[in-house]
């Protein structure tokens, strides 16, 4: 097809009306993400000190109680008051959110400053282990490593981490190419400073905000990912409280214990979508320019 | 794009592929410990193996051979068609596969129509009036699909659907009407991120120059959008579609396992937890070479459908 239908390439929406910044104001949805992110934290924090029952300890007399007064959100089959569970298991997850995305972030923002920065065959070896690593999709690459590994939560922060840090390599590598050009490097190289310190002063400062921005998107996934594998069974093992391992052991009781699989549901949505929403608002503020390729990642 | 960047584009791809093909294949030798004795404990249910049956073992399945004779073989197999066998049963790896493929591709091709009919609607509806309320719930909407773990929303609609109003089957894959809530499932996950899209191109294209063409010469305003604006803005839309190959098959993985389908991603899950290291093997090396390839094709339909798309420099 030719004519006005070459005119609509979506790599180039980096307009500013596609965003929501339009509906609301992109600072109260920034708001909102930080508000759920914050009462999550809280909670994690607070919430087990509060709590008066114990997430482990077992009472067989009050199994797969329906929410009351005394335990707001049920029990589990095994007594188990339930939103104690999950605020230990809020813990874990953000816990885990956290480490798993900070090592994608150094591990892949250094590969990114070195590919970018050296070129030559050290950039084109290092962006074709990148794009091997893209080459699958995601969950199913950490599920095999996982697997492989044997099935604990440790080993599936590891399978996380391996795959995941491709993204902010290739994200970095071309933030450096772009800036590298720009007078103020030729001019930093000129003046005869090392390379280290061109790195250090001028090329890392330049690529901190899109890397920000991805990492916030990215903890998102790194929930969804560590509850998923661990509801397939690879991660946590009962009767570790972790929010997808919950999930899966409220499966058997779907009918007479709806609250099981769908406590555990909730929690992650609500977190999953706080960061989603912080990510989306920190992308339209931080750099709208490069709002158009981080949405491919 | 030439020729030349095409063989290039052509080239680069050889060389991932090799590199999956090559990961696919060392992934087993991470192992902890022994793999000939892990599978030989396993298949024995438990019993710890004589060193002269892992011995036999590892010479019947050539693992005793230097890692680059193994992957040397199994690749010259893998490029007759042979994935070699199940460690547990009789069945090659291919005829496993072949067998449950379809229940994969079924499930695939019924949650991206799901996600379509949800999200082009939705995508418009955004477009048409931008800042409304409609725009904000649909987007809103999108948030929660995106963020939504989609075996929570299978059993969520295992729960209403089949357990309190009995619409459909729980679990299996006997016939279309077992395909239903695991599509919807999938796809509503989809829908979220292809709405997203629809709105983005819907109103990149409402502000051309033909769109107000179309508007002063007094056609009604259905007409402009559903004929006009629609049929453009699609065109981005039909090759980002293709890229949610990518979310299709992590998705399929957990929605089978949830709806307990025999497909695919069951199948890859299963043969991981029995330690069927041809079958992981298999199943991991079809998954990314299919993927690989959609990627390439995806990105040379995107460059013959807007030639200023330049693919001669990055591959993205």
């Amino acid at each position: 097809m030719s004519g006005p239908a070459a005119d609509t390439g979506v790599r180039q929406e980096s307009d500013q009306r596609d965003e929501w910044t339009e509906v609301i104001p992109a600072d109260r949805l920034a708001q909102v993400g930080l508000g759920i992110v914050f009462i999550l934290l809280v909670l994690a924090v607070f919430g087990p000190i509060v709590s008066p029952y114990d997430p482990a300890t077992q009472d067989l007399s009050s199994r797969l109680e329906a929410p009351s007064l005394t335990h707001p959100l049920g029990t589990d089959q095994l007594g188990r008051d339930v939103l104690t569970r999950l605020l230990h298991g809020a813990r874990l997850s953000l816990g885990i959110a956290l480490a798993v995305t900070s090592v994608r972030l150094v591990v892949g923002t250094a590969v990114g400053l070195v590919a970018g920065y050296a070129g030559g065959w050290i950039d084109e070896a290092l962006m074709r282990l990148v794009d091997t690593l893209l080459a699958f999709p995601g969950i199913v690459l950490a599920l095999v490593i996982a697997g492989i590994l044997g099935p604990s939560l440790v080993n599936v922060m590891l399978a996380l981490s391996v795959v995941g840090w491709a993204s902010y390599a290739r994200l970095v590598r071309s933030s450096v190419l772009s800036v590298r050009e720009r007078e103020f490097v030729t001019v930093a190289r000129l003046l005869g400073h090392t390379r280290t310190h061109v790195t250090a002063r001028h090329l890392i400062p330049n690529v901190v905000a899109p890397v920000v921005v991805l990492a916030t998107l990215d903890i998102g996934g790194v929930i969804l990912g560590t509850a998923g594998l661990s509801f397939l069974g690879l991660g946590a093992q009962p009767p570790t409280p972790e929010w997808g391992t919950m999930l899966a052991s409220g499966r058997t009781y779907l009918r007479q214990a709806w609250w099981l699989v769908n406590a555990p549901g909730v929690c992650i949505m609500f977190t999953v979508f706080g960061f989603n929403l912080l990510g989306d608002s920190l992308r339209d503020t931080l750099s709208p320019t490069q709002s158009a390729q981080m949405e491919q990642l | 794009m030439n020729g030349w960047h095409l063989s290039k584009r052509l080239l680069t791809m050889g060389v991932v592929l090799f590199a999956v093909s090559l990961l696919t294949y060392g992934l087993i030798f991470v192992t902890p410990g022994d793999p000939a004795r892990t599978i030989l404990t396993q298949q024995m249910g438990g019993q710890s193996p004589s060193q002269a049956a892992v011995e036999q073992f590892r010479v019947a399945n050539g693992l005793d051979d230097p890692f680059p004779m193994q992957y040397a073989r199994w690749m010259g197999d893998v490029l007759r068609g042979d994935l070699g066998q199940s460690y547990y049963s009789d069945q090659a790896v291919s005829a496993m596969i072949a067998q449950r493929l379809p229940n994969t591709i079924a499930l695939a091709v019924a949650s991206m129509l799901v996600a379509i009919v949800i999200a082009i609607p939705a995508g418009i509806a955004s477009a048409v009036e931008p800042g409304s309320r409609t725009d904000y719930a649909a987007q809103l909407g999108a948030l929660v699909g995106i963020s939504m773990p989609n075996f929570w929303l299978g059993y969520l609609l295992i729960i209403v659907c089949s357990l309190w109003l009995d619409l459909f089957p729980v679990a299996g894959a006997e016939g279309p009407e077992y395909l239903v809530l695991p599509a919807l499932t999938l796809g509503s996950g989809m829908a979220a991120v292809i709405a997203r899209l629809v709105r983005t191109a819907m109103l990149d294209v409402l502000d051309d120059a033909y769109i107000r063409t179309a508007r002063s010469k007094g056609l009604r305003e259905r007409i402009v959008v559903y004929k006009h604006a629609l049929r453009n803005a699609l065109v981005p839309v039909v090759t980002i579609v293709g890229l949610q190959l990518s979310y299709v098959l992590n998705g399929a993985v957990v929605v089978e396992v949830v709806f307990q389908r025999p497909g695919l991603g069951t199948l890859l899950v299963d043969a991981i937890f029995a330690r069927d290291y041809p079958v992981v093997q298999g199943v991991t090396l079809l998954i990314g070479v299919v993927f690989v390839v959609t990627n390439f094709v995806v990105d040379l339909t995107y460059s013959r459908l807007d030639p200023r798309i330049e693919l001669g420099g990055e591959p993205t």
